[in-house]
């Protein structure tokens, strides 16, 4: 109600402000255009504009590639494994550290957003040498490892912050109510952060399937899709396929952010309206 | 007599703090029994004791002559109806207050019926359907109770329930709790900061402070008799004169409380207590005023004077010299303690 | 008793077992706490946490220049090259992280800039609906690709490519020129000078400035701002001595991304700019085609202190409570 009212007394934006705001989200977008448009070109080895023309040709030439196929399984794979690693090691040491004290808690708190905050550099060669010393070769479960360790802090954090926003008193009434520890996670410890879990998964999946810093260490011969695409700027006379590549990786990632923000988007409606 | 709850010298800390010490309390069964005292005294920690949400630090807790250290919420013969009351916003009205049957394992159709009767009873038969976000304050107050009900537990635990209702619909729901509680027979604790409330429910009342117990009265004893200082003012709000003043008047160097409705101005020279003081301000309360007065040593007294009285009565403007009589009987000795 | 009357489904043996499983539980919080945090804290200490400690470690070791092997006799030696200036290697070694902060900072500062006005515009002057579209529309951009993103750039920037035209169709050849014969900023072309790369950068983590600095911005609460207005002060001060202080701890938390994210990027450099490592390419050369772990680990430290005393910095600056 009250935000209605201070909307309507709230003057027009002027102008100045309007043509910075609108130009920064044309500056945005701008590049995401240009890959979609390139993914259409007739052209075969440059990116001269005017656009040279309109074909759908490269789609069906991507996809005949044996290693672009490869590399798409690779990522997919990956992302699945680290997701589902991610949802049961963050859920976990969410639903660990949410509401207990004891010593040592913060520096874990501090410890789970390490892999966010230091650069991926630094994680990637740290697990890289930690391999070396191991005298394990990278290969697929190298990937998933390092994958997992970031993914991991991407649904510790969703999580946490529904358990936070989670009254306490749901659990302490359900279990008043006669339900023992496992049928109050079940009944409505679940259902309250289910929509987080899934948000988190989302996003984990989306940042793994993203990855190429960490991978780029990880990985040894192993193609994911991103260091496919990488690998392909050297070479001019794949651009085609690159562009189509290019845009297909995108709209992939796009779709289950957008999932994950409706996710917690209605679930945020509801937590607020309790208040 | 059968005893609900028992506590005996039941401690609560949370590292330094005390928040329950040195507690012990005997609730009867079937009784209507309040927690009274400020944010803070301990009253809502001993509330989870019994539910058993938190478990005592020192000392033994009883219900119905069980020991109840260690046995975990979902074990006891005790539900609770919650400040916020906790209504779990992703189940319809029906399924909450049919949880806890449904965690027993009752059949379906069995234990919806149940809870249809439930929710009948406290006026909110078409609301099944509903989720909790649908409802008004005082409905899903009601529902709260409905839930906590179901199980038919021997002592229903409420955490001041009736906080986040306004006014009216707080005056109504005392007298329904009340009703409620005589129908069930069974025993009800009640958590509540506001001494009206406590005073017009209860068969009995405990008074906290600073985690400790100062009173467990009736509730006309513990207004007409006060036992400490801290109970005289916080039920009733009456005046504490210390131990020095009351011996300048009476010769017995003991403190002791003064309603504020047992003093009168006089104009002149009387018999009985008297004391000189000035009229600091004057609030009007619909019923009565309330005359701040200044006496001897700074000490401050309230007396409050009946308004709309057909008989003339003193009235000294603010600022005014006056004299503060009351009736001898009219002070309550309070122990030296709190 | 009614409840005499209610059909309860006899307890079976698991249910019973779990009643009595709970009970355990509930009895030792300890026991609970340690089995829920034993997996993730084995996973954390001993894979991540061994291995950066691992690795800092071996920045200790001794990389032998000759043989190419690594040798675990202890040396200060790595060190030495990035921070003592008599060491033959450190001018190479401190320019590359000169550079990498220079661009670091500059990228902050561009996205700080550019992010606030429509940070502002979404909190202030979006409402209901469209606050939802204008919230996707740089959500978008942020989680899309990354390398995407980055070979997207270089299409635009490349000779003939979709800047160059636009320029030339406005007829500004000369003022490029003239930009990229500047120095520090200029280069050979678009794509091979500091001002691309720069570009780049601010594109790519402009989002995470935004989201933060818009979130700070929101919660504000207009009353505050109605009281300054009603205090008598104009808008201009309103938000000079209101609105930017209480949104500063935002943009402290977005610059934490910007800053951190350029300072380990190696990817972009490589794609655009001039020649000339940033950190995150001398620690992957030095791993991989030297094989000198321990120079490489020596070097992965500088960014480590670095966003440490950042981190330090931005939560003095209230940043932590705005994220």
């Amino acid at each position: 109600m009250r935000s209605d009212t201070a909307s309507g007394m709230q003057p027009a934006a002027p102008l100045w402000l309007r043509g910075l705001a609108w130009g920064g989200l044309l500056f945005l977008h701008f590049p995401l255009v240009v890959v979609c448009l390139y993914a259409f070109n007739t052209e075969a080895s440059a990116f001269s504009f005017p656009l040279q023309g309109f074909t759908l040709h490269w789609f069906e030439a991507a996809l005949a590639r044996e290693d672009v196929l490869q590399a798409i399984w690779l990522s997919l794979k990956v992302a699945s494994g680290a997701t589902l690693l991610a949802l049961l090691l963050g859920g976990l040491a969410a639903a660990a550290l949410y509401r207990r004290n004891f010593l040592g808690r913060d520096a874990i708190t501090v410890m789970l957003s390490l892999p966010i905050a230091l650069p991926g550099i630094v994680t990637g060669i740290a697990l890289l040498s930690t391999f070396k010393l191991a005298e394990v070769d990278p290969n697929f479960w190298t990937i998933l490892i390092g994958h997992a360790t970031f993914c991991m802090v991407v649904v510790y954090n969703n999580v946490i912050a529904r358990f936070r926003r989670m009254p306490y008193s749901l659990v302490e009434a359900s279990m008043d109510l006669g339900a023992d520890s496992l049928q109050t996670f079940r009944h409505v410890v679940l259902p309250q952060i289910a929509t987080a879990l899934l948000a988190g998964g989302v996003l984990a999946f989306a940042l793994s399937f993203d990855e190429i810093i960490v991978t780029t260490f990880t990985a040894g011969h192993e193609k994911t899709l991103p260091i496919w695409l990488l690998n392909q700027l050297g070479r001019p006379r794949d651009v085609p396929i690159t562009n189509v590549v290019a845009m297909l990786v995108m709209l992939l990632t796009m779709g289950p952010i957008l999932l994950a923000w409706k996710l917690t988007q209605g679930t945020e409606a509801v937590a607020g309206s309790g208040k | 007599m059968t005893l609900a709850v028992e506590f005996s010298q039941i401690s609560r800390h949370y590292d330094a703090v005390r928040a329950v010490d040195n507690v012990s309390l005997a609730i009867a069964d079937g009784e209507f029994f309040s927690m009274l005292g400020p944010s803070g005294s301990g009253k809502t920690t001993c509330l989870r004791l019994i539910a058993g949400f938190e478990q005592p630090s020192a000392g033994s807790l009883r219900i119905h002559g069980q020991e109840a250290a260690g046995v975990p919420p979902y074990l006891r013969d005790v539900n609770t109806v919650f400040q916020d009351y906790a209504l779990f916003p992703h189940m319809s009205v029906l399924d909450n207050v049919a949880y806890g049957l449904m965690v027993k394992g009752v059949a379906k159709s069995t234990r919806l019926a149940r809870a249809e009767q439930m929710l009948a009873m406290v006026k909110l038969a078409d609301y099944g359907m509903r989720k909790p976000a649908a409802l008004s304050g005082g409905q899903r107050q009601r529902v709260a109770l409905a839930r906590a009900l179901i199980n038919q537990p021997r002592v229903l635990l409420l955490d001041e329930p009736l906080g986040a209702l306004d006014l009216k619909l707080r005056e109504a729901m005392q007298s329904e709790l009340k009703a409620l509680q005589k129908q069930l027979g069974i025993t009800f604790i009640y958590v509540t900061h506001d001494q009206g409330e406590a005073l017009s429910m209860s068969d009995r009342v405990a008074v906290f402070n600073k985690g400790r117990i100062e009173q467990v009265d009736s509730p006309q004893q513990l207004y007409t008799q006060p036992r400490t200082a801290f109970v005289a003012d916080f039920v009733g709000g009456a005046n504490v004169l210390p131990a020095a003043l009351a011996e300048t008047l009476t010769g017995r160097a003991q403190a002791c409380a003064i309603r504020p409705e047992q003093i009168y101005f006089l104009s002149e020279h009387g018999a009985g207590l008297q004391l000189p003081g000035q009229v600091l301000d004057i609030q009007y309360h619909g019923a009565v005023s309330r005359f701040e007065v200044e006496v001897a040593g700074g000490q401050r007294l309230a007396v409050a004077v009946p308004n709309g009285q057909t008989l003339a009565q003193y009235r000294p403007e603010p600022g005014s010299a006056v004299r503060l009589a009351w009736a001898p009987e009219a002070m309550v000795w309070l122990s030296e303690q709190g | 008793m009614a409840s005499a009357s209610l059909t309860l489904t006899p307890p079976t043996h698991l249910a019973r077992w779990r009643v009595q499983l709970s009970t355990l539980l509930y009895r030792r919080s300890t026991l609970t706490l340690f089995l829920l945090l034993a997996p993730p804290l084995l996973w954390f200490g001993v894979i991540y946490l061994g291995s950066l400690l691992a690795l800092l470690a071996q920045a200790f070791y001794t990389f032998d220049d000759f043989t190419m092997a690594v040798s675990p006799e202890l040396t200060l030696d790595n060190f030495r090259a990035i921070a003592d200036p008599s060491n033959p290697l450190f001018g190479a070694n401190i320019d590359i992280v000169l550079r990498t902060l220079g661009m670091a900072s500059a990228v902050t500062l561009a996205s700080a800039l550019l992010a606030f006005p429509i940070a502002y515009y979404m909190a202030r002057y979006v409402h209901g609906r469209w606050k939802g579209v204008w919230y996707i529309a740089v959500m978008l951009p942020m989680w899309a690709s990354y390398i995407v993103k980055a070979y997207s750039w270089t299409v635009i920037l490349a000779k003939g490519g979709i800047v160059y035209w636009l320029i030339g169709a406005l007829g500004l050849n000369g003022v490029l020129e003239a930009i990229l014969a500047l120095p520090v900023i200029g280069g050979s072309s678009l794509s091979t000078s500091n001002l691309g790369r720069f570009l780049v950068f601010t594109y790519i983590w402009l989002p995470f400035m935004i989201l933060p600095t818009q979130a700070a911005l929101e919660r504000v609460p207009p009353s505050l701002l109605q009281a300054s207005s009603d205090l008598g002060a104009t808008p201009a001060q309103t938000f000079r001595t209101v609105l930017l202080p209480l949104a500063f701890p935002g943009v402290v938390a977005g610059s934490i991304f910007t800053f951190s994210l350029t300072l380990g990027d190696y990817i972009i450099p490589t794609l655009v700019g001039p020649s000339g490592y940033f950190i995150g390419n001398m620690v992957y050369t030095m791993q991989g085609s030297i094989g000198n772990i321990p120079m490489a680990a020596a070097f992965t430290v500088v960014p480590i202190v670095i966003i440490t005393v950042y981190l330090a910095l931005a939560k003095r600056l209230g940043a932590f409570d705005a994220l």
